[in-house]
């Protein structure tokens, strides 16, 4: 007798790639079959029962299904009945934890389209009342303000944040503990008491509400923002490029700004979006210090001005109708805005992990 | 003595010497004792990577796996306890059989042949949230088994894994507490409390010193005297040390395949193909 | 010539000084100034808000905190300045752990779900909802819940009410349900949920792999594999997360005050169409406050900011303390 060596054998019919664990076509079936069983029995309890609306139908669904289940897998494995019942249990804590903000999303889409009319981006509130119909009056004062405030507080906050970054990772002086500390303090400031801060203050002392009060309130929540993404993102920088950069010859100053600062760019203008989106929504803070307008305010120390924010607030406390649609169509435009900044930092966000 | 397939290579050991004999065989073969896979092939989407491996692994033997890196050996052995089918695009080819039943049939539990086939990995890993006594009962919670006498149980896995004169004075500290090797014991420990027929090691000493590598092999070979022992090794000296069979594999840069399997003695004195020659001669790999 | 090696002991180490060029030390001062200064504005706020709350504190101690009176005095003698947070701070206490309660379960769930039971190309998109989700202005969860959301809080409240009305905190004086802790904290909490989840969900995913394959190469079930591995690893990153959430919920202003009347009571019972937080208090009463009045309200913002302070501090270090271990 002698050893045979398996040779990878020619076969006349090339094997296919099968997955034998997934679910077959006759089982996904059943499995939607009994869904849709489960939520007609659902349906017939709450008919019988006179629960309520989608919240009674959703809860009745969940104890139908947790009991079919529980009868499905009486023969089977303690483990595996306790893992199927848990598995309805996430899905179901899953579905309410989704569902308010994808409400939010569709509300606001659906609700805020009907006054997407292009009067609303040309026109301001000077000459219309709330409650008149949609296609008259609208919030381009309130989205130049916006942009205005932001703007301004932008160009205080990002030099000032992106240079605490380089000196808490680059230059490490003898500050370094205190600056972080209060960094990491002051982020946690409620935006109320930031504008409180700025009313007691720069308001009083100007003896007026103004754009720029306003500017300086959202500046006071930006700034550890922005400092605090700025040093974080500039620690990732492997510490072998600043040495390479040191050991070529090459100074600080210049290790800094044409080795590690390119290096982050991304990074430093993620961080200066994210800045923005979180203070282009933050109504409190300017309740205090630019309070709203109706019409057109272009000067930061101008008196009082208009923000989307406070546009959206002020029309949903007088609650009609038409402002309600007023104020969904605001909303619309603020998110858009968000989603806007949103995607621009996620397209900048990746570029540096090339 | 059992019968084969047409064309496949069988290595019988006889218990009483140690002379093999190979034969092959006309008819078909019967219900072997053990995990035997027929014309297996394991894909990643449209990548094929593993071609058409059947081999035996029979009870009370050690079987090496061997080859150099990327022909698919820790692919393969992931397909016999159904550990393959985690990765999001794998499919697969052919028979896994566990005593004779195909494992990958329609009606079977998984979670029930990872008891019987177990696995441990290249890097010790215990659970970090819970200790050692702990760690070793963590199977048995996990697969709500019903067990008389828990102190036994820690002692007996703990002893076979040459891990218990060690650690029986401290069972309540961490696994963390452990150096790598003893890690590793302790994993092999935890792996044998659901009392699986079959273990799958997928280079588990590579992560660790020579000391604990040896105390490892030695228990390799003391757990081979109850079951069947499937390890995955780039070391080929470990592989001589430590295995009865030894399986090849290689790859052209397509599919992995499976050169030749024989008796360890015989692939690494007088093997059949020039490829196995020149790999356990170290010319390539 | 054969050296002989000196048994002299290690010598000491020697003193090492940087001199930096010209263009350095400009650059050096530069930055150092721009940190400076942020250290100065944003110390300066700290160092103001407890200046001018010190007067308040020092008038009235600790009767701030716990006097349940807000009046302003006449100025004239006859009616004095009574000026007490006490009702407004349990306020924000109470609506903010309602908010976290209901918070928190459904956001582990949500994120175990994203992580471990959706399929690939939904966990895309569900982590990336979720992180817009997070950026919602509070704003707009206020719109939501006052024009969407306040039915169904009425109608829970009312269900809760008829059957667990014996509860001494869910039992109601006014039979008036709609604008209570309890629907505020509803609000609340669909607010601080995204960012919780995302938190979450990003710890759970980084739950090493072949400690999740281990458990399934031992028998387990994926709920057993979670409930082994994934849950332990990733408790302190979902307190952190809850933390985080926390700090939000206790300096909301605009969604409480939509939601909640704002009463100078103490009021425990959620249903009770009662209530406040220092936030919206801090928002209705500027307006028309005298100057001792902003002082007070100054001091009521200082306490806010302390708790919220508290808070996120607590989260640093529990989020330190768990990537130092790993």
């Amino acid at each position: 007798m002698s050893t045979v060596v398996v040779e990878p054998q020619s076969q006349p019919l090339a094997p296919q790639p099968t997955t034998p664990w997934k679910p077959t076509r006759k089982t996904q079936f059943a499995g939607a079959f009994s869904i849709a069983v489960v939520a007609i029995a659902a349906f017939a309890i709450v008919l019988l029962t006179g629960l309520a609306g989608i919240d009674g139908f959703g809860l009745t669904f969940l104890v139908v299904f947790l009991g079919a289940t529980f009868v499905r897998t009486k023969r089977l494995n303690p483990k595996v009945r306790k893992d199927a019942m848990v598995g309805v249990a996430i899905c179901a804590a899953a579905v309410l934890a989704f569902f308010p903000w994808m409400s939010i999303f569709v509300s606001v889409v659906v609700k805020g389209a009907k006054g997407l009319q292009p009067n609303f981006f040309i026109e301001n509130m000077q000459l219309t009342t709330p409650d008149d119909e949609l296609n008259m009056g609208g919030a381009a004062h309130a989205i130049v303000g916006s942009i205005m405030m932001v703007a301004i507080a932008a160009v205080i906050t990002l030099p000032l944040g992106i240079l605490s970054g380089v000196y808490l990772t680059e230059i490490r002086g003898r500050l370094t503990f205190l600056v972080r500390f209060v960094v990491q303090s002051m982020s946690g400031v409620p935006s109320i008491v930031a504008g409180l801060f700025i009313y007691t203050t720069f308001v009083n002392y100007t003896n007026s509400f103004s754009g720029l009060a306003g500017s300086l309130a959202l500046a006071v929540l930006m700034l550890p923002t922005v400092a605090r993404t700025a040093e974080e993102v500039m620690k990732l920088v492997p510490d072998d490029l600043r040495s390479a950069s040191y050991a070529l010859g090459a100074r600080q100053w210049r290790t800094s700004l044409m080795v590690i600062l390119p290096t982050v760019r991304s990074g430093l203008t993620t961080a200066g979006i994210l800045g923005i989106a979180r203070v282009i929504g933050e109504t409190a803070p300017l309740l205090l210090t630019s309070l709203s307008n109706n019409s057109y305010v272009f000067n930061p120390m101008g008196g009082p001005i208009g923000s989307l924010p406070t546009y959206v607030f002020g029309l949903l406390q007088i609650g009609t109708e038409n402002s309600i649609n007023r104020a969904w169509t605001g909303s619309l435009v603020l998110m858009l805005l968000v989603l806007v900044l949103f995607l621009t930092a996620r397209y900048f966000g990746g570029k540096d992990n090339r | 003595m059992e019968t084969l397939k047409q064309g496949e290579i069988k290595v019988v050991q006889d218990s009483q010497t140690s002379v093999t004999t190979v034969s092959a065989s006309q008819t078909t073969a019967t219900a072997v004792r053990g995990l035997e896979t027929k014309n297996v092939h394991a894909w990643f989407g449209k990548h094929h990577v593993l071609s058409d491996v059947s081999l035996q692994f029979p009870e009370r033997t050690v079987t090496g796996l061997i080859g150099p890196s990327g022909c698919g050996k820790s692919t393969f052995i992931r397909l016999l306890n159904r550990m393959h089918e985690f990765i999001p695009s794998a499919a697969m080819a052919g028979q896994v059989l566990q005593d004779g039943q195909d494992i990958y049939a329609p009606d079977v539990d998984a979670a029930a042949i990872r008891l019987k086939i177990g696995m441990v990995f290249q890097k010790p890993n215990p659970f970090p949230a819970m200790n050692i006594r702990e760690n070793v009962l963590s199977g048995i919670k996990l697969a709500h088994l019903q067990v008389a006498d828990h102190d036994a149980i820690v002692e007996s896995c703990l002893t076979r894994a040459g891990l218990w004169k060690e650690v029986k004075d401290r069972l309540t500290a961490t696994g963390g507490s452990l150096s790598g090797g003893q890690q590793q014991r302790l994993c092999i420990a935890r792996s044998l409390a659901v009392e699986p027929s079959v273990l799958l090691m997928d280079e588990p000493c590579s992560a660790l010193d020579p000391g604990s590598t040896l105390r490892i092999e030695e228990t390799i070979k003391e757990l081979a005297e109850k079951i069947a022992v499937v390890i995955v090794t780039h070391n080929m000296q470990q592989a001589a040390r430590v295995s009865d069979f030894c399986a090849f594999f290689l790859t052209d840069g397509g599919p992995g395949y499976l050169v030749e399997a024989d008796a360890t003695k015989k692939l690494f004195t007088n093997p059949s193909d020039t490829r196995t020659a020149d790999y356990v001669q170290g010319k390539f790999g | 010539m054969s050296v002989v090696p000196s048994v002299e002991a290690t010598p000491e180490p020697r003193e090492l000084s940087v001199i930096y060029n010209r263009a350095d030390r400009i650059f050096r001062r530069i930055v150092t100034s721009g940190a400076l200064t942020s250290l100065i504005l944003l110390g300066l706020i700290g160092t103001f808000l407890f200046v001018r709350s010190a007067q308040i504190f020092n008038d009235r101690g600790l009767r701030f905190i716990t006097g349940s009176n807000w009046t302003a005095g006449s100025g004239d003698g006859v009616i004095l300045d009574d000026f007490s947070i006490g009702p407004m701070l349990t306020g924000t206490i109470l609506v903010s752990v309602i908010a976290l309660i209901i918070a928190m379960p459904l956001a582990i769930g949500g994120a175990l779900y994203i992580e471990f039971y959706a399929a690939s190309r939904l966990r895309k998109l569900l982590s990336t909802l979720l992180d817009l989700a997070a950026a919602i202005p509070s704003l707009i969860f206020g719109l939501w819940g006052v024009v969407l959301f306040t039915s169904f809080g009425e109608r829970w409240s009312i269900l809760l009410n008829s059957r667990f009305g014996w509860v001494p905190f869910i039992k109601v004086q006014a039979e008036v349900f709609g604008r209570s802790p309890f629907v505020a904290g509803c609000v609340l909490a669909s607010l601080i949920t995204p960012i919780i989840t995302s938190v979450s969900r990003e710890v759970f995913s980084r739950t090493p792999r072949d400690l999740i394959d281990t458990c399934y190469a031992l028998g387990s079930t994926r709920w057993g594999a979670i409930r082994t591995v994934v849950l332990p690893f990733g408790r302190s990153g979902v307190i952190g997360g809850a933390m985080l959430g926390l700090g939000r919920a206790l300096g909301e202003t605009v969604a409480v005050y939509l939601l909640l009347n704002i009463v100078f009571r103490y009021n425990f019972r959620i249903l009770e169409s009662e209530g406040g937080n220092i936030a919206s208090l801090i928002a209705l009463k500027f307006g028309e406050a005298t100057e001792y009045e902003l002082k007070a309200l100054v001091a009521a913002g200082f306490v806010l900011f302390l708790l919220t302070l508290v808070v996120n501090m607590f989260a640093a270090t529990i989020v330190e303390k768990s990537t130092r271990r790993k």
